[in-house]
Formats: C-alpha cells, sequence, structure tokens
C-alpha cells in the first residue's frame, strides 16, 4: 500500500507536535463538538435507530462472510448494464489500470470527486507521473490540494484550516491552476464558496474523463451510489464522458433494499443531517444521460489480508461515516495528520496497521492512539468494536502471531523494545493526565480482560501490573460521557 | 492468474474459518427497524415534507392545478428569467403563463449552452416527508440529470399526496434502480470552511418546490 505519508513520524511524535498547534486544536475542538450535538439530535429523531445499527452491522457481516459470491454477482450485474469490470489487487494495479484508462482517452485531465479509496492508492501522484492531472473538485478538497496539504478528517478534510488561511491560499494558488481568485476576495465564507465554484465550473464544464470512489455497490442491480452535499459529485459523475470508479471490495451490499438502512444510518452519522443534500445512483451507463463509458476498478489493497483476521475483519463494515473521529478525545487532541494515513481517528488506528500491515513504525503505534474509552463503539452505526480491535492488534505487535499479509499466512515476531512500547507508554502518560479519559479506558480494560486473564496485553501490561483493573463501572459509558462533558459542551 | 481469480482466491481462504452457511439472504437479516416513523395521516405527511423541505433551505409553495401555470410564471419573473430548462415530457399547461423562452432538453446540447440557461423546471418521481427530499428517476417530466444540476435555479413540482411517502424505506420500494437516479434535499450546500452552512457550491443555489394537489 503506498498510502503511508511519506517521512511521517509515529503516532505519538506527531500527536505531541499537533498538540502544539493551538489553531488546529481550536478549529478542531469546534468542529467536533459542534458535530457530535448535532449528530445525537438527529439520531434522536429516529425511533428505532437500535434496530437499525443492527441491521447494518448484520448486512455487512453477511456480505463479508460472502464476499466472494456477492464479487461476482457485482461483476454480471455491471457488465450487463454496459460498465466494465476492473479488478487490482494492490495500489499499484489500481493506478496502472486508471491510468491506462485515461490515457486511452487521450486526455489529460480528469476531474474527481472526493474518494478515500484513490487517496489510498495515491492515484493522483500515480496520473501526474503519466502526465495526467487530477483535480479534486470537493470544496475542503480543493483547498488541501491548492494548499499542498493533506486531509485531516474523513468527511472536512480542511477541518485543519481556518478562514483567513482558507483565503490565503485560494489568492495564492487559484492562478496557478486554472481560473484565479477574485482580487477582493475576503475570508467570509460565502465569498470563498463562490471562488470555489467559479473556480471549478471551468473545470467541469470541458472535462471529458471523471474519476470518483462511491459509497455502496449494490450487488443484485449493480447500482453505485455517491452521497454528497456539494454537487461538484455529480458534476463529475455526469458531465464527463468518461467515468471511472475505484471501489474498495467490501463496500458491496447484497440488494436495493439494503440501502434503504444505510442511507438512514450514513447521512445522520455524519453530517448529523436527515438526508444528504445529494445522493447519486447510477447502473451502468443510460442512454444520452451522463457518461457513455463506465469503468469500475475494484480495489484490494490489503482488505482480503483484513477479512483474514477473525477480530479485526469487522473494521470492513465501515461505511466511512466519521462519527468515530468526531467523540474520539485523542483525535481531538492529536488532529487526523497524527495517524499518518488517509484514514484518521479510531477507524484509522485499526483499519490503517490492517490494510497496511504494522511494518512501519507508524503503523505500530497506531493501535496504541487510543484511550480505549468506547466512545467511538457506541456512536458506530455499524457496531464496530473498535476498542475490541485495538487491544488485538496491540496484543499482535506486542506478542508476536499469524497473520495474511498479500494473501499469504506469515507469522509476525514480537515487538521488543520497540515503537509501539514508547508508543504505548506515551499514551499510557497521555491517559493519566486526564482522568476522565483513563476512568473511560478502564471501563473498557476490564471489559476486554476476557481476552487477557490476567494483565492488559504487551505494552499495556506496564501499567495493569501495578495497579488492579478496576471493576465495570455500573454507569454505562454514554451517562458518563454526559455527566463529565455533556454540561461543558452544551451550546456548542 | 488474472487479479480477479487471485483477489477471489484471497477472500475463499480468508474465510475458510467461517462456517459454512446456507441461509437464504432474506432471512439471513432481521429487519426490526420502522418502515415509517410514526403515524400520520396523508395531509401530516404532506406538511411534514413540507417542514422538513424548508428547514433544509428549499423555498416551498403550494398550489391545486389550476393554479400552478400562474405560480410558476410568477416565480420566473421574479427573478427575471430569460431562458428556461424544459424537460421532454413536462405537461405543457406548467408553463402556458410563462414569458421565458423555453430551451428544449436535447442530448446534443453542450453544457455552455446550458450554463446560459437560468432556470429548469421539472416534475419528480417521489418525495419523502421524514427527510425533505425529492427524487427524480429520468422520466419524460424531469429529463436528463445534468438539467437539474447546471442552472442556477430549480423549480421542482411535487404531486401530492400521489408523489409524497412517508421514508426511506417506502420511496425505496416505488424505485427502480436500473434508472439514474438523483436524490435532492435542498440546495447544493457545503460546510467546509469552518462548518458555517454555504448554499450553492455547484448545483442550483436556489431550489423552490411547488406542492400541487389536483394534478
Ligand atoms: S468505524 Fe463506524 S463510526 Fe467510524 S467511520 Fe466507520 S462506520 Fe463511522
Amino acid at each position: 500500500m503506498t498510502g503511508t505519508f511519506v517521512g511521517m513520524p509515529a503516532f505519538p511524535e506527531a500527536a505531541r507536535e499537533a498538540v502544539r498547534d493551538r489553531t488546529l486544536r481550536g478549529n478542531l475542538r469546534h468542529a467536533t463538538h459542534t458535530i457530535r450535538a448535532k449528530r445525537a439530535g438527529a439520531v434522536a429523531e429516529l425511533s428505532d435507530w437500535a434496530a437499525l445499527r443492527e441491521a447494518g452491522r448484520r448486512i455487512k457481516d453477511h456480505t463479508l462472510r460472502h464476499l466472494d459470491r456477492y464479487l461476482v454477482q457485482l461483476e454480471e450485474a455491471v457488465t450487463a448494464a454496459g460498465g466494465t469490470v476492473h479488478w487490482a489487487a494492490d495500489a499499484a494495479e489500481a493506478n496502472r489500470i486508471v491510468a491506462g484508462l485515461v490515457k486511452a482517452t487521450g486526455e489529460s485531465e480528469v476531474v474527481k470527486v472526493k474518494s478515500m479509496a484513490t487517496q489510498e492508492i495515491g492515484l493522483n501522484e500515480a496520473l501526474l507521473e503519466e502526465g495526467v492531472h487530477a483535480y479534486e473538485t470537493d470544496l475542503a478538497e480543493l483547498i488541501v490540494q491548492l494548499g499542498k496539504d493533506r486531509p485531516s478528517h474523513i468527511l472536512v478534510p480542511a477541518i485543519h484550516r481556518n478562514r483567513g488561511e482558507i483565503r490565503d491560499i485560494f489568492r495564492s494558488e487559484m492562478k496557478e491552476w486554472g481560473r484565479p481568485a477574485p482580487e477582493a476576495l475576503t475570508d467570509s465564507p460565502a465569498e470563498l464558496a463562490e471562488a470555489a465554484r467559479l473556480h471549478l465550473r471551468e473545470k467541469f464544464l470541458r472535462a471529458k474523463v471523471g474519476v470518483s470512489g462511491a459509497n455502496f455497490m449494490v450487488a443484485e442491480t449493480g447500482t453505485l451510489v455517491v452521497v454528497e452535499s456539494e454537487g461538484n459529485g455529480r458534476m463529475c459523475l455526469t458531465l464527463p464522458e468518461t467515468l471511472i470508479s475505484v471501489v474498495g471490495i467490501e463496500k458491496i451490499v447484497p440488494t436495493w433494499r439494503d440501502l434503504e438502512v444505510f442511507l438512514q444510518t450514513l447521512p445522520r452519522s455524519s453530517t448529523a443531517e436527515r438526508m444528504n443534500p445529494y445522493t447519486s445512483m447510477w447502473t451502468g451507463t443510460a442512454d444520452e444521460d451522463g457518461p457513455s463509458t463506465f469503468h469500475l476498478v475494484l480495489l484490494d489493497n490489503g482488505r482480503t489480508d483484513t477479512l483474514a483476521d477473525e477480530v479485526g475483519r469487522q473494521a470492513l463494515r465501515c461505511i466511512r461515516c466519521s462519527a468515530c473521529l468526531n467523540v474520539c478525545p485523542v483525535y481531538e487532541r492529536a488532529g487526523g495528520h497524527a495517524y499518518g494515513s488517509v484514514y484518521p481517528g479510531p477507524i484509522g488506528a485499526i483499519l490503517s496497521p490492517q490494510l497496511r500491515g504494522t511494518g512501519s513504525e507508524i503503523d505500530a503505534s497506531l493501535p496504541y492512539a487510543s484511550s480505549l474509552c468506547g466512545a467511538c463503539y457506541e456512536v458506530c452505526p455499524v457496531a464496530i468494536d473498535i476498542p475490541e480491535v485495538l487491544v488485538h492488534l496491540r496484543e499482535r505487535i506486542a506478542q508476536g502471531g499469524p497473520v495474511t499479509r498479500n494473501g499469504n499466512k506469515v507469522v509476525l515476531k514480537p515487538a521488543k523494545g520497540h515503537a509501539a512500547e514508547r508508543a504505548a507508554m506515551r499514551a499510557a502518560r497521555w491517559a493519566f493526565s486526564r482522568p476522565g479519559a483513563l476512568r473511560g479506558g478502564q471501563r473498557l480494560a476490564s471489559r476486554t480482560r476476557r481476552f487477557h486473564p490476567r494483565s492488559l496485553p504487551g505494552p499495556g501490561r506496564a501499567w495493569s501490573g501495578t495497579r488492579d483493573l478496576p471493576p465495570v463501572p455500573a454507569e454505562p459509558f454514554r451517562d458518563w460521557w454526559q455527566r463529565t462533558h455533556g454540561g461543558k459542551d452544551a451550546g456548542k | 492468474m488474472s487479479s480477479r481469480d487471485r483477489i477471489l482466491g484471497r477472500v475463499r481462504r480468508a474465510l475458510a474459518d467461517v462456517p459454512a452457511d446456507g441461509t437464504p439472504y432474506e432471512q439471513a437479516v432481521e429487519r426490526g427497524y420502522l418502515q415509517e416513523h410514526g403515524e400520520r395521516t396523508v395531509e401530516e405527511t404532506v406538511d411534514l415534507l413540507a417542514g422538513n423541505l424548508a428547514d433544509y433551505r428549499a423555498v416551498v409553495h403550494r398550489s391545486d392545478a389550476e393554479g400552478l401555470p400562474g405560480l410558476i410564471a410568477r416565480l420566473l419573473g421574479e427573478r427575471g428569467v430569460e431562458r428556461v430548462l424544459v424537460p421532454p415530457g413536462l405537461p405543457p399547461a406548467w408553463l402556458s403563463a410563462a414569458d421565458a423562452t423555453r430551451v428544449d432538453d436535447r442530448a446534443v446540447s453542450t453544457h455552455d449552452e446550458l450554463d446560459r440557461v437560468d432556470s429548469v423546471v421539472t416534475g419528480c418521481a417521489v418525495a419523502i416527508a421524514e427527510t425533505g427530499t425529492i427524487v427524480l428517476d429520468g422520466s419524460p417530466d424531469q429529463g436528463r440529470r445534468r438539467i437539474t444540476l447546471i442552472p442556477d435555479h430549480h423549480i421542482c413540482v411535487v404531486r401530492v399526496p400521489d408523489q409524497v411517502v412517508a421514508s426511506v424505506p417506502q420511496a425505496l420500494g416505488r424505485l427502480d434502480p436500473v434508472r439514474p437516479l438523483t436524490w435532492i434535499s435542498g440546495p447544493s450546500a457545503t460546510s467546509d470552511i469552518e462548518l458555517d452552512r454555504v448554499e450553492g457550491v455547484h448545483g442550483p443555489r436556489t431550489l423552490e418546490v411547488v406542492l400541487v394537489s389536483g394534478e
């Protein structure tokens, strides 16, 4: 996997840097607290939330359990509807396929709708090497791209930038890429959005090739679904002549009807809206409506390795709503960049080390980037037990054991005097200095004792060895959070 | 070995620990969730639609069949619309009172031509009350996807109560997945700059929905 940010320090170092950056922390705190409060309201509107969450979990688990069958069914359906399906075992192969498809059109520019899969494989960089410019069209992605920056949040990738910074980036960079920003551009969000609208419209109207990801693929019908807000998705999906979608193989749902679950849980978990402004669904190609050529690139890149892990495979249920980021006390302080991957926050801490393996220092440290407070599990609309997977991965790193890499079973050696150990100790120190987070973590630590009868696994032993693990608090996490944080955050 | 075979082989090996399971899909997933949230009369459902549309900053109007042409003419007139895009199957009566020049939705129109149009008027396939969503499916009264995307102003006519459903599950049951579908909930919006909501980044900045009865 090429997605590692080059030269990225391991999580604790990166986090320490980020915590020192006061602007970043202010922006993040404002953002996560705002979304968190709104999300709770949007979820409370649905009296059957628990049933929807359970159905979502089961649909995804069932799909993963029969993934081979559904992939073949999807391929047949997309092909029958006029699309072409490609299979990519890793990032390099996916990039090769997309570059080849773009070059076959004779074009040297593509417009892109935000896609985590294409960020994961480093598609823009790979295309540039082939002489193809890929323009990100999501406003936040545009800010990130123009600022020569990295995204820091799944949903609001430029959350670390404030309006003044954005104005400066637009003023100095837009002219390098196309239509310049207006001379008198101020930092009002409406003016900034207007500048982006004009800058990008020029690109949309002339683009011949669009590149996207997808939120869902329906095996039964071959339908792809993209959920968005700005309309840049609709632009990329309908105006070009050729559309290339790069999608992880875990994004399948079996039936059309399954969308009724996720189209209720995703927007509310994600942007805290009843429904996002735009959802596009297409099945192959349509006569004289939208692209006349459609390619679907099905991406593995570590997903089948993740599937092979009995505990860790649940990470593949993720629908990338980002709710877990917004409730995570570590993410709030450290920011998305510290995770060294396109998948930040709690989900990134379990997904990246599984997709990429734990060979690098950053990946080995990621499972320690958590206080194990359990808030991420509480909000997850597909009930991924992130703390359980974190503890499992820590154990794997500290004690070694069998894993699957590139489809082959290998045995990891236990980490010794290694980054993970140091990472763990810093994470522990972080938690000790925050009684609230520690209390939450302890609840989880005791809950996961079934995996570790005597002590916490690996480096965690260092502190569980010198103290008794406290009993599970009678108070549920949600109530505790409400009591200790609720008052402070109210009205934010 | 092709990558297809390699990936499918890896999936099968990865799942070797999972016990075989022959449960048909219909039974594998329990659907204990609701088909509709709350009990409402037909009028209440339409009111909920109107409320949720407005909540997401769509402008909502109500009319009967007789008043519709006058209302559409007024909405276009207020904005000084000179050119209005028209899908091929739009009921001719809807625009019978409007002065604006009609531009037909044609496959050969270039994007730049469409960019010079002020407004578009369409019908819809279904509207979802609980979420404040209208869904277009490319039927003749709605036209190609791009015509409701490029102009800055979209008037969408919803026949009430026939085209209104309460919930997302009910909407999916009415839609044909093979058609290109666009779900619209309020105008285009972004919250990417310090989470301040700004309307209209790329799609129409103004969405007006006319709930028409007796059509
Ligand atoms: S892990 Fe759950 S909460 Fe986090 S992004 Fe994925 S689906 Fe959302």
